[in-house]
């Protein structure tokens, strides 16, 4: 009986033989899926990277452009034992951080067959220490990649930053990779299909001695189209300027070219270089700038929505006109019982009300606009269809939009209007009385820095403007975007800013609210405004535009917490107009009271 | 002692033959994955193809003295060789270097030496000598029990090493005992508990993948399957297992159900609760299960793409892309089925396996002509030995088993198993050769 068992022994050895016969057959012979796998192994697309566009300012100064910077890489897999403290002693990385990032480059996602970072961004200097000695230790290498630096170190936020992809992009947008660039705010993100190029492709395969060859002889790579430079609509001098103006301040200044709609400077204080946020150090230093209390990463010529204050009695004035509320001659009393007012008036007619900044006349002006009794049997409903014509021509000032801007995440402010009451206060549950402080630009309005100069830009333009952008040019030879060429009119007639414009002149001249703003041989016109912040320090506000014939730059300046607005903002507008128009300034006392200013009161 | 005469006309030259094949087909293969452009000389002692060529050189020298060495001293000495090993497993578990996170080696210099490996030579001739002296007693329960201690004390101490790999080879042992008296429904329980394990982990892991294939089937399909092949199996133990009674096929089913159902919930519960994640992961790559961590499949992987890269003829000495650069990690010690089977694709591979099949008939055959019980039962030691390290190794490369680290004999890089395999070769062809002069 036993002898029976030497065949059925053999016979199970024969059988597992068989099998593996069978399935070698099938992982060799019968399907080519196994083979398939091994040529895609064997064969690797090389990324051929082209170099972002450089970003240079309107006189063609640059802001903006590439260094090379190396990653180092480990491959687990080829390494050898190594002296980790030599290896660390020459790349100048502390033992933990190696031991860290090798460790990391094998727990999942990181396979020990595919490479990843050990230090990213090394500096080219940095990188020269060591690069003779590398190759004593397999398994690292060197990647090399560009980083954007800022030769001007200004504008860190109007020109913005560029950082790794993120996971919801990558799902998104098949055209990143992991480990690619994107712009992720100002300029960089605005304009980065331009900035950005497109890559190449060179697929290679390695024979057995691992050499690298190119696939089918090339026929299949495809090449790189580098990234279009930009010319920014901005000036760098001015910016940089207007930067050392606001140092040790909060607030912001918008310079815009009325004429193009071209921004010329959009400073947001405090401020900070942008090379700060580039290489090893940006981790350390983004956080440093993200828990700083004056919030310096916070873009405040795009991002905050102020009150506006007086200096949106020029946009009630032209609307009221416009509308047909009042004519240049209407007088109304300064009844202070109703609202507060300052200086020695009791009844202006238009232009010297914006003088005087009348807070009563304008009380009178929103009044008559709302109240014009076109539904006699309601207070409420009356007031709801004087607030919707009020509402449709304030809007076409830019206010409550974004007007077209080429700035990512523009807040758009707001306008309130018939609907927003009812929500707040029931229908019928409000009318004008109720809704009157909006008439001197306090209330439930918001606006937007750039949207008050572009404001001072429809008064300069008597009557329309262009959408307020960044990039002059696409490419050296370029143009701005096709929709910058287009002026927006803002339907108010021509002959309704001759007022506007000489009560704002009257502003900065003798006895006016922006006398400080004044300069001996340019004419600006300009319009102060003292925003309320019960308890605290008023905020200053200033709008202008200059000179008062064929202007070349209007401004919006507001300086959080600073007082009285003829005091900080009128001033800093006054110089930035001196710097940009003649390039050099007179008062020079003036400008170092501004510089040496500190107002960074209420710090929490 | 001298070898006599008798002894030098029987060696059986087939054995000799194929195993001087294999040796020097092991070889090359290790020349071509281990290969170092730095270093293009076969010989050079740096690299692991020297070393190996000096592993042979050993090898040749322990030949000579096993042919010169009388062969009563394996049987009689049986005791004391198997002592010695054990002890030395003991030894290792406190003095031995861990690798790999197993305390299984005695490191000397720059060498080390794995008592596993030669634990089986022991165990091989001790297990023969106390069957072949009880072998009249062999039914009895008590002498099996003690025949199993034998095999399951030294296994027992490599488990605490711990090296699962080596203690699965001791199976073989099960395999002799089979041949020499054991009863048939051992093979068939083992069969059925592969089966139920593998898909009572295909269950848990809460898919209905074909196990191996990795194709997902209908929950409808799968239970048909599964319904068909438990007709079948019915169907074979009532025509095979206990054809003469058929009222004990009730018992025997209802008996069964509940042993494969006590199985699949204690498999399953050792897989989610006892094993090491990354055990389960290697079984779940093994049934082509999904698994979360790509690294988990790598290996498994890299063999099958480096296999499949050979297709029919393979790609050459020295000529695999897949082989020559690296992509299965230390191809030259436990995967070294892989770069035979790029290199000299499809016939090559099938050429291995077929020696190796015509070793172990070799070996069976030689064994069942032996007059001596103790030499046959050794004979059988032998050839399930190699056969259980065919049919792991082998099948790990093929993503037919689990990764599990154990050399592929004469082929695989390594002092301690090429010498234990020569041994365990060698010694069987020393008694061969002394067949005729026995009982004379
Ligand atoms: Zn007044």
């Amino acid at each position: 009986m036993n002898n029976n068992r030497q065949y059925t022994f053999l016979l199970i050895v024969a059988s597992v033989c068989l099998i593996y016969i069978v399935r070698l057959f099938m992982l060799q012979v019968a399907t080519d899926e196994w083979k398939n796998k091994g040529s895609r192994l064997t064969e690797r697309e090389v990324v051929i990277y082209p170099s972002r566009g450089n970003i240079l300012d309107r006189n063609g100064k640059v802001l903006v452009e590439n260094q090379t910077v190396y990653d180092l890489m480990v491959l687990p897999k080829e390494m050898q034992p190594f002296d980790t403290n030599h290896f660390c002693q020459i790349i100048n990385l502390p033992i933990e951080e190696l031991r860290d990032a090798l460790k990391k480059a094998v727990t999942y996602p990181n396979v020990k067959y595919k490479p990843s970072p050990v230090v990213k961004q090394i500096l080219p200097a940095e990188y020269a220490v060591f690069a003779e000695e590398l190759h004593k230790f397999p398994g690292f290498f060197v990647q090399a990649r560009t980083l954007r630096i800022y030769p001007e170190s200004l504008g860190a936020l109007v020109l913005g930053d560029v950082g790794e992809v993120t996971k919801e992009i990558l799902e998104k947008n098949p055209d990143y990779r992991k480990g690619d660039y994107i712009g992720l705010n100002g300029i960089e993100k605005a304009y980065e299909a331009e900035l950005r190029g497109k890559r190449g492709i060179r697929y290679v395969y390695r024979d057995n001695l691992g050499v690298e060859h190119p696939v089918a002889e090339g026929r299949l790579d495809s090449a790189a189209h580098e990234g279009q430079d930009l010319i920014a609509s901005l000036d760098a001098e001015l910016q940089k300027y207007g930067e050392m103006l606001m140092q040790n301040k909060r607030g912001c200044i918008v310079a815009i070219e009325p004429a193009t709609g071209e921004i010329l400077a959009l400073v947001s204080a405090p401020t900070f270089d942008p090379n700060l946020l580039v290489g090893r150090a940006r981790g350390n230093n983004f956080a440093q700038l993200a828990s700083d209390p004056l919030k310096p990463l916070f873009n405040r010529a795009t991002q905050a929505q102020y009150r506006p204050g007086s200096i949106f009695k020029i946009a009630q004035s032209l609307a009221a006109l416009q509308i047909g509320a009042i004519t240049p001659q209407t007088v109304i009393p300064c009844n202070r019982a109703l609202i507060g007012c300052h200086g020695g008036h009791s009844a202006d007619d238009l232009e010297m009300a914006i003088v005087h900044s009348c807070n009563p006349y304008f009380r009178g002006v929103m009044q008559r606009v709302v109240e014009a009794n076109r539904d006699p049997n309601s207070r409420n409903n009356d007031a709801a269809i004087g607030l919707g014509i009020w509402q449709e021509q304030i809007m076409k000032f830019g206010f409550g939009g974004n007007m077209g801007s080429d700035l990512p995440n523009l807040k758009i402010g707001k306008v309130p209007g018939a609907d927003y009451y009812d929500k707040r206060y029931g229908t019928g549950g409000w009318n004008y009385a109720t809704i009157y402080s909006i008439s001197i630009g306090e209330g439930e309005l918001l606006i937007n820095p750039v949207q008050m100069c572009n404001l001072a830009c429809i008064v300069a333009n008597r009557g329309y403007y262009y959408p307020p952008h960044t990039v002059k040019k696409i490419g050296r030879e370029g143009t701005a975007r096709q929709e910058y060429h287009e002026k927006i009119d803002v339907g108010v007639n021509r002959s309704y800013f001759e007022t506007v414009v000489n009560a704002m002149e009257k502003v900065v001249g003798p006895g006016g609210t922006a006398n400080s703003a004044k300069l001996s041989d340019i004419v600006i016109c300009g319009k102060t405004g003292t925003v309320q912040n019960e308890p605290k320090e008023d905020h200053s506000v200033f709008v202008c535009f200059a000179p008062k014939d064929n202007p070349k730059i209007a401004l919006a300046v507001y300086v959080e917490y600073a007082g009285f607005g003829g005091t900080w903002a009128a001033p800093i507008a006054s110089l930035m107009v001196e710097k940009y128009l003649k390039g050099t300034i007179t008062n020079l006392e003036k400008e170092k009271q501004i510089r040496e200013a500190r107002i960074l009161n209420y710090v929490n | 002692m001298s070898i006599n005469t008798t002894a030098k006309l029987n060696i059986d030259w087939v054995l000799v033959t194929l195993y001087a094949l294999l040796v020097i087909l092991g070889w090359f293969s290790i020349y071509s994955a281990a290969y170092n452009p730095e270093f293009p000389s076969p010989l050079t002692f740096s690299e692991e193809y020297g070393k190996q060529a000096v592993w042979i050189g050993v090898c040749l020298m322990l030949i000579i003295v096993i042919l010169y060495l009388d062969a009563e001293v394996f049987n009689k000495f049986a005791i004391f060789i198997y002592a010695f090993f054990v002890l030395l497993l003991a030894l290792v578990l406190v003095v031995g270097k861990e690798v790999n996170g197993a305390k299984a080696w005695f490191g000397i210099g720059d060498f080390g030496i794995q008592p596993s490996e030669f634990s089986k030579i022991g165990v091989g001739l001790f297990l023969a000598r106390y069957i072949s002296i009880n072998s009249s007693q062999f039914k009895s329960l008590r002498i099996r029990a003690y025949a199993l201690a034998v095999v399951g004390f030294p296994a027992g101490l490599i488990l605490l090493q711990p090296d699962v790999g080596s203690v699965l080879t001791f199976l073989a042992f099960i395999l002799v005992m089979y041949r020499e008296g054991l009863s048939g429904n051992v093979l068939i329980f083992g069969f059925a508990s592969v089966f139920v394990g593998t898909y009572s982990i295909v269950v848990g892991s809460g898919t209905t993948n074909y196990p191996y294939f990795g194709y997902q089937s209908s929950v409808w399909t799968f239970i048909l399957v599964l319904f068909v092949i438990g007709v079948l199996a019915l169907f074979a133990v009532k025509q095979f297992v206990v054809p003469r009674s058929r009222r004990m096929i009730n018992t025997v089913v209802v008996a069964s159900t509940i042993l494969a159902c006590a199985m699949a919930y204690s498999i399953n519960y050792v897989v989610d609760h006892v094993l090491e994640p990354h055990h389960k992961e290697r079984i779940y790559v093994m049934l082509s299960l999904p698994v979360e961590r790509e690294d988990a499949t790598y290996n498994s992987e890299m063999a099958k793409i480096t296999v499949g890269s050979g297709g029919f003829v393979g790609k050459g000495f020295h000529e695999g892309p897949m082989t020559q650069n690296n992509y299965v990690p230390e191809q030259w010690t436990d995967f070294i089925f892989s770069a035979v089977a790029e290199e000299w694709g499809f016939i090559g591979s099938t050429v291995v396996i077929l020696l190796f099949f015509a070793l172990i008939f070799r070996l069976v055959t030689v064994a069942e002509r032996q007059r001596s019980q103790f030499s046959r039962i050794y004979g059988y030691c032998v050839a399930a030995i190699l056969f259980m390290h065919l049919l792991i190794n082998v099948g790990m490369v093929l993503g037919l088993a689990p990764i599990i680290g154990i050399p592929l004999p004469f082929f695989s890089y390594g002092g301690s198993s090429l010498m234990a395999f020569t041994i365990l070769l060698f010694i069987m062809i020393r008694l061969d050769a002394e067949r005729l002069s026995i009982f004379r």
